[in-house]
């Protein structure tokens, strides 16, 4: 790929290639999972072949998102820990919300916000894994009494409605600040978009040379 | 069972739009299961099997009367016994047939997410069209009474249609039509709940003070009905539900959330289109990348320069 020799690499190329079968995964589970759960999105199940495919793959999608987010936490946890910066952020929200960022205080690699996406996937992901498969028909239908069903069908759906607003606000973020798609479809920031949205991440990069070429060494 | 009668449907499950109802000018319907009648013959569950092709697998005995032990994808009707000891100490035994009671308000239609594999007819029928089954189960989370069964062979629920073929063209359901005690009942509603009571009377006439119908309002009314004699305990008949009712996690689930997350994340995607179209995209600046050379010059300086 053509790169600027003075990009920072924000993700590795292992970051990016979890980062999108997870969101393959995710988007493929949304689509199937929304089209039983209201009927004006039913039209849905015919992209997986119908609704018996829909119902027959979409546990299957899940298996493969929790794997697949076994890999994103250890790859990102470590980056993701709250710390005092993100008090001060957090209050700024409202600047941050209307771009008025000389207002907003200086954060790291990730904000409040990229943390918060993470924690609550790490949350939302494993309470969607278990439900799901306590509602699993084929394989788990006989294995739990129908009132346990009852309240692990609620808390899914539930879940899965927390889980695709934090996606919907993860999307529209990556629309939202310009180049954060790049990043992590080509893995790299110029140096100005470090210093615009991630200043103390920028100083650390800046100040170690090395870690441009080492990402593991990124903090 | 059979999708032959499409334009009385006054129910459809996972359906937004009024579903074909220009024929619905017809009957309530209702099976009534007098159990002070029954002697636990199974006429009814060979009559079940014989009339819808089923073929349950051959189990094992297994210490009860109860046989096969339980309902299943081909076993829609269940002769389930249960043996009381009243309170003079003496023995009943309490045969009830088991099976879908085609409630007024069905559960399992309102659980099911797929368009049209749960209907409920004019009549009151609940019949589910097989072919428009997915498989998920929801309808027995829905379901008060514990009643259809998913087939692991077909991954289609199933569960008593009322003979549904047989009444859209003027014949009772086959298990009525082979009870040789006269236990098993059908007609209109209106008919059956007039015949409930004078078998009721007479019940209460000979001691069974507390006989009554069981026609549960908490699911506005079955379509299929009991005369049970103790109907101040229905548990006691191999534990039909004292007060059915469809889970209030289901209706928390199907009724409130369902409703609420569309219109939820269809409103998070318009917020998000309207802060780009008013706030508009962040874009880093050729100042920023000015800034940052700066930046990156001076602490390179200092490195230099300690």
């Amino acid at each position: 790929m053509t790169r600027p020799k003075r990009a920072f690499t924000r993700y590795t190329t292992l970051n990016r290639v979890n980062h999108w079968i997870n969101a393959g995964l995710f988007i493929l589970l949304v689509l199937s999972g929304l089209s039983f759960f209201h009927p004006i999105l039913f039209f849905l199940s015919g992209l997986f072949g119908g609704g018996q495919w829909a119902r027959a793959a979409h546990p299957w999608f899940g298996v493969g998102l929790v794997i697949s987010w076994i890999g994103m936490f250890i790859q990102f946890w470590r980056t993701n820990l709250f710390n005092r910066d993100d008090i001060a952020w957090s209050k700024a929200i409202v600047q941050v919300a209307t771009n008025n960022d000389e207002h907003v205080p200086p954060i790291g690699r990730n904000n409040s916000g990229q943390k918060a996406v993470f924690w609550a996937m790490t949350l939302l992901i494993p309470t969607l894994f278990v439900t799901g498969l306590l509602i699993w028909e084929v394989y788990f239908g006989q294995a739990t009494s129908i009132p346990v069903q009852r309240v692990a069908v609620l808390i899914h759906s539930l879940a899965a409605l927390g889980a695709i607003l934090v996606w919907v606000a993860h999307v529209y973020a990556a629309i939202w600040i310009r180049d954060s798609v790049r990043s992590m479809t080509q893995g790299y920031v110029t140096p100005g978009w470090a210093w615009h949205h991630h200043r103390k991440w920028f100083y650390q990069l800046a100040s170690g040379q090395r870690a441009k070429t080492d990402p593991r060494k990124n903090p | 069972m059979s999708d032959l009668q499409s334009q009385d449907y006054v129910r459809r499950s996972a359906t937004t739009m009024t579903p074909p109802m220009a024929r619905s000018h017809e009957d309530q319907v209702a099976k009534l299961i007098d159990v002070s009648r029954c002697i636990g013959c199974k006429a009814c569950q060979s009559a079940c099997m014989e009339w819808n092709d089923l073929r349950p697998e051959i189990g094992h005995f297994e210490g009860s009367y109860e046989n096969p032990m339980d309902l299943g994808p081909s076993v829609w009707t269940l002769m389930k016994f249960n043996e009381y000891e009243n309170e003079q100490g003496n023995l009943e035994w309490l045969i009830r047939k088991d099976g879908c009671m085609h409630c007024e308000d069905p559960g399992c239609l309102k659980a099911c997410p797929a368009p049209g594999a749960i209907v409920q007819y004019a009549n009151g029928i609940v019949d589910f069209i097989s072919d428009k089954c997915i498989g998920c189960g929801y309808c027995v989370k829905g379901c008060p009474f514990d009643i259809p069964r998913i087939s692991k062979t077909d991954h289609k629920a199933y569960k008593c249609t009322l003979c549904s073929d047989r009444v859209t063209v003027g014949l009772e359901p086959a298990c009525v039509k082979a009870c040789p005690t006269g236990a098993i009942m059908f007609g209109s509603k209106t008919d059956m709940t007039h015949w409930a009571g004078e078998r009721i009377e007479d019940l209460k006439s000979r001691g069974f003070e507390n006989a009554g119908l069981y026609d549960p309002p908490e699911v506005q009314g079955t379509h299929v009905m009991y005369v049970l004699h103790h109907a101040d305990r229905p548990s006691l008949y191999s534990g039909l539900p004292d007060e059915p009712r469809i889970s209030p996690v289901v209706q928390a689930w199907k009724g409130i959330l369902k409703p609420l997350a569309v219109i939820g994340i269809a409103a998070a995607a318009l917020a998000g289109f309207f802060h780009w179209v008013t706030v508009g995209p962040n874009e880093v600046q050729d100042e920023d990348e000015a800034e940052a050379d700066r930046a990156m010059r001076e602490v390179e300086e200092e490195e230099k320069s300690p």
